[in-house]
């Protein structure tokens, strides 16, 4: 069984490993829906859990990884799914592709969004811990607000409607394994690692050499980039957006889901972002107790086990094939061995 | 002439409600370094239980007796939350101690609208709709009374906390907990008797907003809670007077900027003011540069 | 790991379940705000709708079979109508839709449904725009160019006005349209107006309440939602503003709450409770013995919609949907307590417009403007 698997490289056969057992979920779901037996109503909230996954897991690299505190970040969302749809509806009859149209749309949301991540960054610089969750909250709100003050082109509170609905299920899957991959590849890296030992010893990084504005910066910039995906499948798929659904208590909903995952685990995201989206919906009936819920699990977790679901830990498939061997992640059993072959 | 000055009591009248609310903010910022989120929802349970007290009772209460209780009840609260939600974190990283405030934040919202129902209550006037006339100007009765009462109990919470022992020993606490620990004071009573006072200012604010705007829904705090944090960190965040101040300041200036711009821009003024604040001068208008420690 | 596989099947698996349905009923859907500062709005299309389905299936039903109605929670929120829209169509595949309840969600459904080809018959959004460039939308009241402009005559013969202010959400589709309209009517008079606008999270309105006061205006034309039209009375009340109000179809229902502010003010309404005709009084009758209390506008024309789309589809003789927008395109219907509904080539019926005095708590009818 081993040496099946002996690649000289761990992580590369750990990530293969991870894409394999991904690809097999995403046949298994794909198969349902085009079979029939998971109506389009289904397909519609599968979506909707997918771009929350983005959403916690681009949160975790300014607030888990990082360990700002960030109350803004629903903004991002927002102003990535207008200007995806406002570049859409422009280019829609130009472009043939749905796909193509897509990925040009997401593209310049994500340069629009980076450029307003550089913008909250810069603040954040200076401050800190509570001011600086309040200085974010601020931020988004003001976004908000001006989103609502372009009417001649967003509509403003009434809402933005004609949006081609071009999302599917395949494309929102691969986009989110993407963008996954793309997170937990950075946050492996070098580049990773320095933003981590800042979260933990802001100080002692600095005196190692680490520049913390570069990678301040740098946290809030990709967090916004990737929220703009989210906010590009989001409005793809219901064909309409108003500013009200990217106010602060969106932001609070994507913080409860980073939170109670675990600030730090992707996995602790994506496991929280389904349960999160999904309770609701199969409560339908129970919905007026959902963010009674939703708020007394925030209380109770935060008194007796904030480190949330999983803490800093992840999960990887690899774990299936080899259980009591190499860990699977940098931070866990580190008394443990590795081996390679 | 008269326009300006009609104008600028409307902005006393909104800045008196920010102005109670931003008080019991900056009181437990000061105290136990913590942003309490669910300090609007003590607002709007106030005016749920004015509501109650002043329509739903099988006796009829005088308008004096329904603010009383009101704002027993709404201290009562906030000592309640404090020692449920808050107490335990004390010793916690703040974002904890954030997070869970304002999960508390959101479940008393939550609690409301189940209990009292997602309709919103509508407010019977309390007192008599007839406006005052003084010479030329006609001033509702109402904004009177919020201004006037607002003066009156921030006048006596101010000479509460300077001039007798408890509120001596709350300014001990927020300036040093240990030392006031070793000087014989019980910081635990002390930090509830801080909320108690916070949440029935808070609610005095909520009876006053449900008068004015008389829809009364679990909502109803969380905007004039969110702008009287503000306030209360432009006055400087932990310096009462500086809430007072801060309350009124930006009170005035969403009334003007309605008056004269658009209402469509005072979020974003309000908003963009914190920022400034936090920026360039985090201590607000009245609090002392604090160096930070390394 | 095995914890895993047997959560991720669970979940799929109950969500396969929820997918199973389909019966063998007519299905009309309704969306409004159900809960909410709205609610009553939602609750009286929806108690209307289901009043007329009641008595449509004793009568038989729809084409042999049982008329549900299924209604949804918009909250007045056009983002939540769309929501709401797609469980109708995804979940519960619904034949038709009388819905939305207001402009701004039925404008935002209405691209929805027109990918969709489904037919809707909106009972009570008077937006222009709902009906624009959209064959299968169709609506059972008149639109607010024509009620707006029906105010604006009203308050220029009837109350004499030559300078009015219009006090309006600028958030809202129904409420900037009918302004707009209002002021349309007033350009083509040379008449003088000003517009002063707020936003659907403005409670404080004494700023500009304060200017208007301080304008001299002699009518304040405030077509809006009765949630903002009793703050915005009440405050102006207590400033001491006493100039006329007028406004639009929204006030249907302020006298519940807001009957001492609102007393001696006008608005444009559908139809009257105390008109005499026979179905008018029949229809307000069996309102009040199954839901407790008089019928609103909002209840008669929604009334109307659900007996006119299952006209519609008794004459297309099927649910399908081309068939059935053909059918509504051709349909006159003539006994509708609102009046008799059969559309123009934008899917806009002729109605008429009555203007309603508050009077001590009550409905005073005014007068009554035929369609022209």
């Amino acid at each position: 069984m081993m040496k099946k698997f002996e690649f000289k490289n761990l992580k590369t056969n750990s990530v293969f490993i991870n894409l394999a057992a991904v690809s097999i979920i995403f046949l298994l779901i794909f198969v349902l829906i085009v079979t029939g037996l998971l109506s389009r109503y289904i397909s519609s909230i599968l979506i909707l859990i997918l771009v929350m996954i983005i959403m916690s897991t681009s949160l975790n690299i300014a607030t888990g990884f990082l360990g700002q505190l960030h109350l803004g970040h629903a903004a991002f969302m927002g102003i990535g799914a207008y200007t995806a749809s406002l570049l859409a509806i422009l280019l829609r009859d130009s472009i043939g592709s749905d796909v193509v149209l897509f990925i040009t749309s997401t593209v310049g949301a994500m340069i629009l969004a980076g450029l307003a991540g550089l913008l909250i960054g810069w603040p954040a610089l200076r401050l800190k811990g509570d001011y600086l969750g309040i200085m974010t909250l601020g931020f988004g709100e003001i976004v908000k607000t001006i989103i609502t003050n372009m009417k001649g082109i967003t509509n403003g509170a009434q809402g933005l409607y004609g949006i081609p609905k071009i999302m599917n299920f395949p494309t929102a899957f691969w986009t989110t394994v993407i963008v996954v991959l793309t997170i937990f590849l950075f946050m492996n890296s070098r580049h990773g690692r320095a933003i981590l030992s800042i979260r933990e010893d802001e100080i002692a990084s600095e005196s190692v050499g680490i520049n913390i504005s570069r990678y301040k910066l740098l946290g809030f910039v990709l967090a916004s980039m990737f929220a703009a995906v989210g906010g590009s499948i989001f409005a793809f798929n219901i064909g309409f957006i108003a500013p009200q659904q990217f106010n602060f208590l969106r932001s609070v909903e994507i913080f409860v889901i980073v939170v109670l995952g675990g600030m730090g685990s992707l996995t602790g995201s994506i496991i929280a972002s389904i349960v999160l989206v999904s309770l609701p919906e199969l409560l339908r009936e129970f919905s007026s107790y959902r963010y009674l819920l939703y708020s007394s699990l925030l209380v109770i977790m935060m008194l007796f086990r904030p480190q949330g679901l999983m803490g800093t830990r992840e999960f990887s498939f690899t774990r299936i094939f080899k259980p009591k061997l190499v860990p699977t992640n940098d931070e866990e059993e580190p008394d443990e061995k590795g081996s390679d072959s | 002439m008269e326009l300006f000055i009609n104008q600028l009591i409307n902005g006393l009248n909104t800045g008196s409600i920010y102005a109670l609310i931003a008080v019991g903010y900056t009181m437990v910022y000061g105290i136990i370094r913590l942003i309490n989120f669910a300090h609007g929802e003590i607002m709007m349970f106030g005016a749920y239980f004015a509501f109650i007290f002043a329509f739903m009772m099988p006796f009829e209460l005088p308008f004096i007796a329904v603010i009383v209780i009101t704002m027993i009840f709404a201290a009562l609260m906030g000592m309640l939350i404090e020692r449920i939600a808050y107490k335990r974190l004390r010793t916690a990283p703040r974002i904890s101690a954030l997070i869970t405030a304002i999960g508390m934040s959101l479940f008393l919202q939550n609690l409301a609208y189940l209990i009292f129902g997602a309709t919103p209550w509508v407010m019977k006037p309390l007192i008599s709709t007839e406006p005052i006339i003084i010479g030329n100007f006609s001033i509702a009765r109402l904004t009177v009374l919020t201004i006037g009462l607002s003066i009156f109990f921030m006048v006596l919470l101010t000479l509460f906390v300077r001039k007798t022992k408890p509120g001596k020993a709350m300014r001990a606490v927020s300036q040093d907990k240990e030392a006031a620990v070793l000087m014989g004071i019980n910081v635990n009573r002390i930090i509830s008797l801080t909320f108690a006072l916070g949440s029935a200012l808070g609610a005095l604010a909520g009876v006053f907003y449900a008068m004015q705007y008389t829809n009364v829904e679990s909502t109803l705090g969380v905007l004039p809670g969110l702008k009287a944090f503000v306030a209360a960190v432009f006055g400087g965040i932990g310096n009462i007077t500086g809430a007072m101040l801060g309350g009124y300041l930006i009170g005035i200036i969403e009334t003007f900027v309605k008056a004269y711009i658009s209402s469509k821009w005072v979020d974003a003024i309000v908003f963009g003011l914190l920022i400034l604040t936090l920026l360039f001068k985090p201590s607000g208008l009245l609090g002392k540069n604090e160096k930070e420690k390394v | 790991m095995k914890k895993l596989v047997l959560l991720t099947s669970t979940f799929l698996f109950v969500f396969a379940l929820s997918a199973c349905g389909g019966s063998d009923a007519v299905k009309f859907g309704v969306i409004g705000p159900l809960t909410g500062e709205y609610s009553q709005y939602g609750l009286a299309v929806e108690n209307g709708a289901k009043l007329a389905a009641a008595e449509i299936n004793a009568d038989g039903g729809v084409l042999g079979k049982d008329l549900e109605i299924v209604a949804y929670d918009s909250k007045g929120d056009p983002a939540e109508g769309v929501q709401a829209y797609n469980r109708l169509v995804d979940q519960d595949e619904i034949d038709a839709l009388i819905g939305g309840t207001f402009s701004g969600v039925t404008l935002a459904v209405k691209e929805l449904a027109v990918q969709d080809g489904l037919p809707v018959l909106t009972p009570t959004a008077t937006n222009p725009d709902v009906t624009l460039n959209a064959d299968n939308v169709f609506r059972a009241c008149y639109t607010d160019s024509y009620q707006g402009s029906v105010a604006a005559v009203f308050a220029a013969e009837n109350l004499n006005s030559t300078k009015a202010a219009i006090l309006f959400n600028r958030d809202d589709a129904y409420s900037e349209g009918l302004a707009t309209a209002f002021a349309a009517e007033y350009d083509a008079r040379s008449l003088a107006y000003d517009e002063f606008e707020f936003g659907k999270d403005d409670d404080d309105y004494s700023a500009l309440l304060t200017n208007i006061k301080d304008g001299g205006y002699d009518v304040v034309f405030l077509p809006a939602y009765i949630a903002e039209v009793g703050k915005v009375l009440t405050q102006a009340k207590s400033l001491g503003l006493a100039v006329p109000f007028v406004g639009g179809d929204g006030w249907d229902g302020i006298e519940a709450d807001y009957a001492d502010v609102a007393e001696g003010f006008y608005f444009a309404n559908h139809y009257a409770k105390t008109d005499e005709a026979t179905v008018v009084q029949d229809f307000v009758t069996n309102y009040e013995a199954e839901f407790g209390e008089a019928p609103n506008a909002l209840a008669a024309l929604a009334y109307d919609a659900v007996y006119a789309m299952a006209a519609a589809m008794e004459e297309a003789g099927s649910t399908d949907s081309a068939d059935v927008v053909a059918a509504l395109q051709t349909l006159d219907y003539q006994n509708a307590v609102t009046g008799s509904i059969s559309f123009d080539a934008n899917g806009d019926p002729i109605k008429a417009v009555t203007i309603i005095k508050v009077v001590d708590g009550e409905h005073v009818v005014e007068t009554k403007v035929d369609a022209s």
